[in-house]
């Protein structure tokens, strides 16, 4: 376990996400919401695995964009009455930089 | 913690429907105490006439369980029966002592069926139709005794008597009438419904007064007497003759009250502290008894018990159904009719069917019909949208099957459809999951059905067959509103409607302030209203309100297409559907050098490259060196063309041409929903104009135009708006027409849709007969454009929303 930067918290655009790639592993979706809060969520919806950093941010959710379930940016839960969940990862911000706790 | 207190007295449908709005929008803003006098939570009370006949439990109709009173922290005292209402020290008292203060109190006491004043009412064996235990007596009853005679024949009366023959008695029932149902139909199709109760094998006595219910000797009811002398036996008697807004207590407690606890349109009676909903009020001198406009108070209550302030109750049509198995009857609105209305009216006694429209000023006001009930909620819709019913008038007793294709494999009616019938194409839902998902959660609205079981949330075109079910299911609870009276979304209580005119008169000019003046109640809306939001904002002040691209869809904030895969699909405009030999060469290209994996001739007449990652966007359309063809937005799409007269042998005009003029004059232009355009050159109409949202037709003489065609979900043939003369007048009428739909049809609403909420002869005022309101709507179509660009160019050349496509990397 380790913690990377990866962007500054101005890298995301605010009720928007931008998506970290990995060699072989989950693309990252980071989101940022109207708050400024920073969540970080594998990027792939709990439904049939669509990508939710390209769906509409609003509060602390996340709507997917191929058939709008909408998922907790914290928790990685879909919100009732939908049932599942995508991981989450922890974040961490020090001085605007956003920081992910990777394995 | 010194919270307000709420008490709530009586635990009815409508009284724990205000308290499950209020904590959907001010979860923990109150202390909340509920009585009740029966032993039983909330319970659907319209569904004891399946439990009496044995087709469902009383387990099954339970709406709230006591967990759910615990879960939201309320306190529940079950059998209290409340007594006095202390409004100087603010405390209610129950007959057994206990005692609750209150800051506000809900008065949601119901109603109590009505006992006929006759000698022998206080019989053992005398019952009402209201409650479960009314019920429990009567199935009891059913195992030791044989005769019943129930008293009343309506809606209540009649179920009654059908429960306790399926309970193997002998029923009969006795109606003051000259026919049953007097208050839902005519003679003629209540003669048909008498048939058919009395081949069940239910006897019937009408126009029968009964004056006494006479004593077997050991205290139990032996018969009755009517007023003419004559007796029939009887071991059970059930009185089902009305029933009575229940507001002794609110009397007694010097409230003022006039056959029902009088309340103001926010439900609020003389004492500013004390609400009522449900059977008990009286709203501008009338009390209801149905559950649907119960609920619809139940909105209003909770609003302003939450500090909202803005609800009012406002009656509307309602409708009912009578739950006898085998047996459907439905009316809604005003079906008996009146001097001032026509009725139109199919009567076929032998096929046991009975249909009766009422009409008028040319809107349906009112349905009544028997034996085939498949129509009754797009009636119902028909009635609530009070929209003129003058154009299909000749076609309108047809039912909505009868309009053109419903598009639904022929498939428009819910009753006899078996459980394994699919209903939802889209998501695969069968009727049987929609029944038990209505039952099992209590269900009322067609919103909520979706988000149970994902039936009609996706294309929607099959919401008329789930309305129906929920009908067949609920009755006249079933919440089927017009998308014109629906709030925009859960964050308001707002409908479409009246959004635009707040942005429009208030000069709003962002989400922000949109939000803020109509008091949403999240903090940035939600995927359905911003949207929604950000269209109306952008449609009404272009050049002023910005464009907020996380508020758009995935597809418009990136222009493309968002495919199952993730990745997207490329379309680049081709005007008119022509094309030419760099372009294809172009095209190529793009698809080896991207490993494009299928190339694909589009319906709009143009080529789709598939399967493209998000990151190659930018350098495909660079490549492409083509603008964007919108084939992503709710925007203007393609203009379909036929050769025309340049080459056709038959072609009268050069509809080619015409198609790239209008193209080229309407690229960019955003809209509440997919625009597509056809233009043919001769009758033949080889572009297909008749389903576009405006089609065209050449002939020798000019250009017809068409407008409101769909051909997609539904097929609607396009409506003819006018001939004209000129190319100049085809490019000002259609601008007009689809600045008009701009400016005022809801997000998501087709043309078509648009059409039929607002006729067609309203769109021809507008752009048909006045000239100069032509030719403004046109300059502000052309203003608003005047402020778009290229999306592709904007991306390649000025690095637009670079973030969009560049990934992070570690």
């Amino acid at each position: 376990m380790n913690w990377k930067t990866v962007c500054t918290i101005n890298d995301i655009p605010k009720q928007g996400a931008r998506v970290l790639k990995r060699e072989g592993q989950d693309d990252i979706a980071i989101f940022r919401a109207e708050d400024d809060y920073v969540f970080a969520l594998v990027d792939r919806c709990p439904h049939k695995g669509g990508p939710l950093s390209q769906g509409i941010v609003s509060g602390h959710t996340v709507a997917c964009p191929l058939h709008n379930w909408v998922i907790d940016l914290k928790t990685g839960e879909a919100c009732a009455p939908d049932v599942g969940c995508t991981g989450h990862i922890p974040v961490r911000i020090e001085d605007g930089k956003v920081s992910l706790e990777l394995k | 913690m010194n919270k307000p207190k709420l008490v709530m007295v009586g635990n009815g449908m409508a009284g724990v429907r205000t308290l499950e709005e209020l904590l959907k929008l001010m979860p923990d803003f109150y202390d909340i105490t509920v009585f009740g006098a029966e032993p039983h939570p909330n319970y659907n009370r319209i569904l004891l006439s399946p439990v009496l006949t044995g087709e469902q439990t009383i387990k099954e109709i339970m709406l709230n369980e006591v967990e759910w009173y615990a879960e939201h922290g309320i306190t529940l005292h079950m059998s209290k029966e409340i007594t006095e209402i202390d409004r100087v020290k603010r405390v209610v008292r129950a007959a057994d002592g206990t005692e609750a203060p209150y800051d506000r109190l809900l008065l949601a006491t119901g109603s109590n069926p009505f006992i006929l004043p006759v000698p022998g009412k206080d019989l053992d064996g005398v019952v009402t139709f209201r409650d479960i235990r009314d019920v429990n007596l009567m199935i009891e009853a059913s195992q030791k005794y044989k005769k019943a005679v129930v008293i009343g024949g309506g809606l209540l009366g009649l179920e009654a008597a059908n429960g306790l023959m399926a309970r193997g008695m002998d029923v009969s029932v006795v109606h003051l009438g000259e026919w049953l149902l007097d208050r839902q139909l005519d003679r003629a199709a209540a003669k048909l419904l008498q048939q058919s109760l009395e081949d069940r094998g239910i006897t019937f006595h009408l126009q029968k007064q009964t004056a006494a219910l006479l004593d077997g000797g050991s205290g139990r009811v032996a018969g009755l007497r009517f007023a003419d002398g004559e007796e029939i036996p009887a071991e059970l008697v059930v009185m089902a003759v009305g029933i009575r807004p229940n507001y002794e207590l609110a009397e007694k407690s010097g409230l003022y009250c006039n056959r029902g606890v009088v309340v103001n349109d926010t439900m609020q009676t003389y004492d500013p502290r004390v609400y009522a909903v449900g059977e008990c009020v009286s709203h501008r001198g009338v009390a209801y008894g149905l559950v649907a406009p119960l609920f619809d108070m139940a909105k209003v209550a909770a609003n302003h018990l939450a500090h909202y302030g803005i609800g009012r109750y406002v009656p509307a049509a309602t409708s009912t159904k009578l739950k006898v198995t085998g047996i459907d009857l439905f009316s809604a609105g005003d079906f008996m009719g009146s001097d001032d209305t026509e009725a139109i009216t199919l009567s076929d006694p032998m096929g046991g069917i009975y249909k009766k429209l009422v009409l008028k000023n040319n809107k349906l006001v009112g349905a009544c019909l028997y034996g085939d009930t498949a129509d009754g909620a797009w009636y119902f819709r028909l009635i609530r949208e009070g929209k003129s019913v003058a154009e299909m008038r000749d076609v309108l007793m047809l039912g909505e099957g009868g309009q053109g294709d419903v598009g639904h494999s022929g498939q428009s009616k819910v009753v006899g459809m078996p459980d394994d019938a699919e209903v939802c194409g889209c998501n695969g839902v069968c009727k049987g999951t929609i029944v038990k998902a209505i039952q099992e959660k209590g269900l009322f609205t067609v919103d909520e059905i979706k988000k149970h079981t994902k039936a009609a949330s996706s294309c929607g075109s099959c919401t008329g067959l789930v309305e129906q079910i929920l009908i067949n299911c609920v009755g006249g609870a079933a919440d089927v509103k017009p998308k014109s009276e629906k709030p925009v979304c859960g964050c308001t209580d707002h409908n479409h409607g009246g959004v635009r005119k707040v942005i429009r008169e208030q000069h709003l000019t962002s989400l922000r302030q949109v939000m803020d003046f109509l008091e949403w109640r999240t903090p940035d809306g939600c995927a359905t209203c911003r949207p929604a939001l950000n269209y109306y904002l952008i449609s009404t002040w272009p050049g002023e309100a910005k464009d907020d691209p996380q508020s758009r869809f995935i597809n418009e904030r990136v222009h493309a297409n968002i495919q199952k895969d993730g990745t997207y699909s490329v379309i680049p405009r081709m005007w008119g559907g022509v094309t030419n030999a760099s372009e294809l060469r172009r095209i190529a290209d793009v698809a080896d050098k991207y490993a494009i994996p299928m190339v694909k001739v589009t319906g709009g007449q143009r080529i789709d490259l598939l399967g493209v990652k998000k990151e190659d966007l930018p350098k495909v359309w660079a490549d492409l060196d083509m603008p964007s063809g919108h084939a992503y937005g709710k925007s203007l799409r393609t203009v379909k063309t036929c050769v025309g007269s340049e080459f056709c042998r038959f072609g009268t005009q050069d509809s080619t041409q015409m198609g790239i003029d209008l193209e080229k004059d309407l690229t960019g232009m955003w809209s509440p929903a997919k625009v597509k355009l056809a233009v043919s050159g001769c009758p033949r109409n080889c572009a297909e104009s008749g389903i576009k949202d405006v089609g065209i037709i050449g002939v020798d003489s000019g250009w017809e135009l068409y407008v409101g065609g769909n051909g997609g979900i539904k097929t609607e043939v396009a409506e003819f708006l006018a001939k004209v003369k000129t190319r100049e007048e085809v490019l000002e009428l259609t601008g007009a027409f689809l600045q008009l739909y701009r400016e005022e049809a809801f997000y998501l609403e087709r043309t078509v849709h648009y059409l039929h909420r607002v006729g067609l002869d309203f769109i021809k005022t507008q752009v048909v007969d006045n000239l100069e309101n032509r030719k403004a709507l046109y300059e502000r179509l052309r203003f608003a454009l005047s402020f778009e660009k290229d999306p592709w160019t904007e991306r390649v050349k000025e690095g637009v929303a670079r973030h969009e496509f560049e990934p992070l990397t570690v």
